[in-house]
């Protein structure tokens, strides 16, 4: 197979084993790519695609931009602040108004769930999902497991648990489908008040006490604590939390193997992770996550555009 | 469909040969010259012509990489089928080397004309020549001519000249096939 199942990239619910493997194997080529001293391939020298941010973004917006630029395709960026969202238009119309100047690929990062699945119904062009509210960030859980696969060899029958904030985390629900669709064990750990009530119904454990969640685990996952997204408070303190749910390097010293750490960004440093654990080298894939975020990225975007 | 054999095993290994020896002719101890395999079927290719500098000729350290071409293209989204792209293995930097490009067939030049583009990402080589076994004369789409040929054929624009290797298909031979 070398085409994808799907013509937007709205979710990995929406997607199968197949087209994430596809999206692997494309990605390897791109990260030799981005390796070289020459870092760029004309693939995508006639496609023009609008980077929609509705939405704070730093990480996203950057890679979405830099791997969009290492395929040659022209690139509109375009943020809610600055823009006529401001005056009162509505999403389609700001979107069929940037289409008219014949843009063939949308990226779109939304404050609501379903955003991109709504757009995608309403106008003729296809969309990536870059974040939609507290629904799905897809093309951060592939990069995570494209960088699990990387440290680990397979992503079939490992153990991950994801730390925190999983109420709120769109990064979390991508994971979960995506690592259950290859096959690994999940498990989910947090504040009881951040643990969503039927979490069990998509596969996956849950447990309340971080050194037993690392101790079963292969990899963390932690997530930020997304205080933007909090109208009431779910835990006493950010002081009580780290005690609980943060993890340090006394945390994993105090296990009996070496577990891999990784974040989605931005790191709350000392809250979820300490700088000792963030920037250990051996046990920290972080900045492999960013570097391997644009090579996933361009893999997701030169497959759709193969069929604009 | 019928399918007519071009060049026999015997033949293909005499033609190695000789193209083996242009190439010392032109490069004597290949110092600053490295060989390009193009991506999926002029590896083999390559690799072959490799093996006979080392063990026949006694030429060590021949740099060869190979480049795979699918992301310079031209016909990205023009094609029926999407294009699967392949590894690109050069771990070398190309700056003023000489680069042969090895293919198996050159039909329309597109490809080379791909390859031109992308070697550049590996730096400027001081030349670029080309070396094909096989040249279908007169159905180029652009003004590309090899430097090295294996053999060349006439055939029509409907029939394909299929080259198989032993290594992958069991055989070394090469077909022309009447659709």
């Amino acid at each position: 197979m070398s085409q994808l199942s799907v013509k937007h990239l709205l979710g990995i619910k929406h997607i199968n084993k197949a087209d994430i493997d596809l999206i692997f194997k494309t990605a390897d080529h791109f990260k030799e790519v981005i390796n070289r001293p020459i870092k760029k391939v004309p693939s995508l020298r006639d496609i023009t695609i609008a980077n929609l941010f509705f939405e704070n973004s730093t990480r996203t917006r950057l890679s979405f931009e830099l791997a969009e630029k290492r395929l040659s395709a022209d690139v509109v960026n375009f943020s809610a602040s600055q823009s006529s969202v401001k005056k009162g238009e509505t999403l389609i119309d700001t979107a069929n108004n940037i289409l008219s100047m014949k843009v063939d690929i949308i990226v779109m990062r939304h404050p609501d769930v379903g955003a991109c699945d709504f757009l995608s119904q309403h106008v003729n062009a296809q969309i990536v999902n870059a974040g939609d509210g507290t629904h799905e960030h897809p093309t951060q859980a592939l990069l995570d497991s494209f960088s699990i696969r990387e440290k680990l060899g397979s992503v079939e029958g490992k153990k991950i648990v994801i730390v925190g904030d999983v109420l709120h985390s769109r990064v979390a629900l991508s994971n979960i489908y995506a690592l259950k669709l290859q096959g690994a064990e999940v498990k989910v750990c947090g504040p009881k008040t951040l643990i969503p009530k039927y979490i069990e119904s998509l596969g996956v454990s849950v447990e309340y006490n971080i050194k037993k969640a690392l101790e079963w685990c292969d990899v963390a996952n932690v997530l930020r604590v997304q205080n933007e997204r909090m109208e009431i408070n779910y835990f006493p303190s950010t002081r009580e939390y780290s005690q609980l749910f943060g993890i340090n390097k006394q945390l994993l010293d105090s296990l009996d193997k070496k577990i891999v750490i990784m974040h989605p960004g931005p790191i709350n440093r000392g809250v979820e992770l300490t700088s000792d654990v963030a920037d250990s080298p051996n046990q920290s894939i972080i900045l492999n996550q960013v570097e391997n975020g644009v090579a996933i990225r361009m893999a997701v975007i030169y497959l759709l555009a193969q069929q604009v | 469909m019928g399918k007519k054999i071009l060049l026999s095993s015997k033949e293909i290994h005499i033609i190695l040969h000789r193209l083996a020896c242009q190439l010392i002719e032109n490069h004597t101890n290949f110092e600053n010259t490295a060989l390009i395999g193009i991506q999926p079927r002029g590896t083999y290719l390559a690799e072959r012509l490799v093996s006979i500098l080392e063990n026949d000729y006694h030429i060590p350290n021949v740099k060869l990489g190979l480049l795979d071409i699918t992301f310079y293209r031209d016909d990205f989204r023009r094609r029926e089928t999407p294009l699967q792209a392949n590894k690109t293995n050069i771990n070398f930097i190309v700056e003023n080397k000489k680069v042969v490009f090895i293919d198996d067939v050159l039909f329309s030049g597109r490809s080379i004309r791909a390859a031109l583009t992308a070697i550049q990402s590996f730096g400027r080589p001081s030349e670029i020549e080309l070396l094909v076994l096989i040249d279908r004369r007169f159905s180029r789409h652009l003004p590309i001519q090899p430097d090295y040929s294996g053999s060349q054929v006439d055939v029509f624009n409907e029939e394909k000249v299929s080259v198989h290797w032993e290594e992958k298909d069991g055989k070394d031979a090469v077909y022309i096939i009447n659709n």
